[in-house]
């Protein structure tokens, strides 16, 4: 019953990458270019959003501005993830973590430069822009005495 | 809103089930549910199908109808419910719903799940997906297990829980999957075997985590009149529902000691069912990875916060303990068909309440006949519980 090689039928192969709008969160994207990281702040209510967002949830008003984020993070938690997904397996295993900026957002993303045995629950690091090994923009967490850029 | 009882229940083996493609799979449920009950496949009114992976780790986009069709359910009311792995768990609520309503006399929840049809790494990228695709997906790599190890690190930290007291865990749940014939994994393991496992999202390792798993449950349910008119010997009745969510980025969540949505559906099915969490007999919790179980523990009051390791190191989650957890062996060992799961945790507390458990050396002891179902859906994003009442 548990064997692999019962006969079966393979199906046929499909690929499938989809093309996903970025229209309303474009400053987002370009904003890293500039090594900027920008969350969007209602202008009615003042609720901030991160990851960007081009609506509020708190007051469904539309009408959002651009803010940018400070750098420092205060790291909640961090894992290492060693068993990677197919379109990650070119990656050697990486960090994760969630840290949070001093505005209140939390942001979640690599974190990278430190041995792993460093990364401590409450430790301090920097969020910054770069571009992926895969040629997109997007960001990461640093130690804090990483240089600027 | 009219009384809903349990009637039939039924359970595959889990398992790596190449042997069976997922309608054939489903019938292994559907036909003892239907045995169990005394109906056939046309006294069902109404069928709510629970299924996360159509399309992606099998083959068929529209399981419910391939399934119905396969099953001899065509024309009954039919829908698929997703609520990733309390997709089992939506679905008996859609069937409990219709019942309840006065829309349907009887009804059906099945849950299936094939998981064993594609590779591990693909089936890595299918649930790693399964949280907010674009912003912690995309760019970041994140896996199922890794969504938890978050959630166990945070835990370890604030709490200073250990590796070895996480191990705890599996090593109960496989205690009991190896009484438990439809379990996937029936070997029993030690501390030892857990640390030693191979690391798969840091500090989760492989015996951390659930299988991938594939199999099939279904649960009828029907209107209390036609409990009468059936004369059904044990009805086990659907004494409170309990639901809520949480956010889709992680990075949204206010903590990572507790899921909020666990906390709050269960406060919710308390409160409907008029008793507190001293009073149920046993529980079965979402123990997708073993942090899940520690976390389930205090988020559904079984003990306070911080106290989950100190509750499981006493044996408090045993039989023979304050409230006997996961003893058909868990999402752990039992195994995992994501959509089938909830289904399952059904079919377990029907069996227990009926004292009808498959082995009596793991049958829980009954006093108030009252047990519970707590099912997650990805990192809480979704939560449903269930409470039942004999
Ligand atoms: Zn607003």
């Amino acid at each position: 019953m548990s064997s692999a090689s019962m006969p079966t039928i393979k199906s046929k192969p499909v690929t499938i990458s989809q093309d996903i709008p970025v229209s309303k969160t474009l400053r987002f994207w370009e904003g890293l270019k500039e090594d900027k990281i920008l969350a969007t702040k209602c202008c009615q209510c003042g609720s901030l959003y991160f990851p960007p967002a081009a609506d509020c949830a708190n007051c469904l008003c539309t009408s959002m501005e651009w803010v940018e984020l400070s750098s420092e993070a205060e790291i909640e938690t961090f894992t290492h993830i060693v068993v990677r997904p197919t379109s990650f397996s070119q990656h050697k295993p990486y960090t994760v973590a969630i840290g949070k900026l001093r505005e209140g957002v939390k942001v979640l993303a690599w974190l990278t430069g430190f041995k792993f045995s460093q990364v401590k629950v409450g430790m301090k690091a920097k969020l910054v822009a770069k571009v992926s090994s895969d040629e997109e923009w997007s960001y990461e967490f640093v130690p804090l005495d990483k240089s600027e850029g | 809103m009219r009384k809903v009882a349990i009637i039939g229940v039924g359970n595959s083996k889990f398992g790596i089930r190449n042997d069976v493609n997922v309608s054939e799979l489903a019938f292994e449920a559907v036909k003892p549910a239907l045995e169990d009950a005394g109906l056939t496949s046309k006294d069902v009114g109404f069928v709510a199908l629970g299924s996360a992976g159509a399309g992606a780790w099998y083959e068929e986009l529209l399981p419910a109808v391939v399934t119905s069709e396969y099953c001899g359910l065509t024309g009954a009311g039919l829908m698929r419910c997703e609520a990733a792995c309390a997709s089992g768990s939506a679905a008996f609520f859609a069937a409990y719903s219709a019942v309840a309503c006065g829309q349907a006399d009887i009804a059906m929840a099945l849950g299936v799940e094939k998981m064993r049809e594609i590779d591990t790494q693909t089936a890595m990228e299918w649930i790693g997906r399964a949280g907010y695709y674009l912003w912690e997906f995309h760019n970041f790599g994140l896996t199922f297990p890794a969504y938890y190890a978050l959630y166990a690190n945070a835990y370890m930290a604030r709490y200073g829980a250990t590796e070895e007291d996480l191990a705890l865990v599996g090593v109960k749940n496989h205690k009991y999957a190896a009484m438990n014939p439809v379990a996937h994994l029936q070997n029993r393991i030690t501390v030892e075997d857990v640390l030693s496992s191979m690391v798969i999202a840091s500090p989760l390792k492989l015996y951390d985590c659930s299988p991938m798993t594939d199999g099939s449950a279904c649960i009828i349910v029907a209107s209390e009149e036609k409990v009468r008119e059936l004369k059904i010997d044990a009805p086990v009745w659907v004494a409170a529902v309990g639901y809520s969510s949480g956010t889709a980025n992680l990075s949204k969540r206010a903590g990572f000691l507790s899921l909020d949505a666990s906390v709050s559906a269960s406060q919710q099915a308390y409160k409907a069912a008029k008793l507190q969490p001293k009073q149920l007999d046993f529980a079965e919790v979402h123990d997708c990875f073993t942090i899940a179980e520690i976390l389930a523990y205090e988020d559904l009051g079984f003990c306070g916060r911080g106290e989950g390791v100190k509750f499981l190191r006493e044996g408090q989650t045993e039989i023979g303990g304050k409230i006997p957890v996961n003893v058909d062996g868990g999402l752990k060992a039992k195994g995992h068909p994501i959509g089938a799961t909830g289904c399952s945790m059904l079919y377990e507390l029907t069996k227990q309440l009926r004292e009808e458990a498959v082995e009596k050396s793991r049958q829980v002891p009954l006093k108030n006949y009252v047990g519970l179902a707590h099912n997650i859906g990805g990192t809480g994003h979704y939560c449903y519980v269930t409470i039942l009442r004999r």
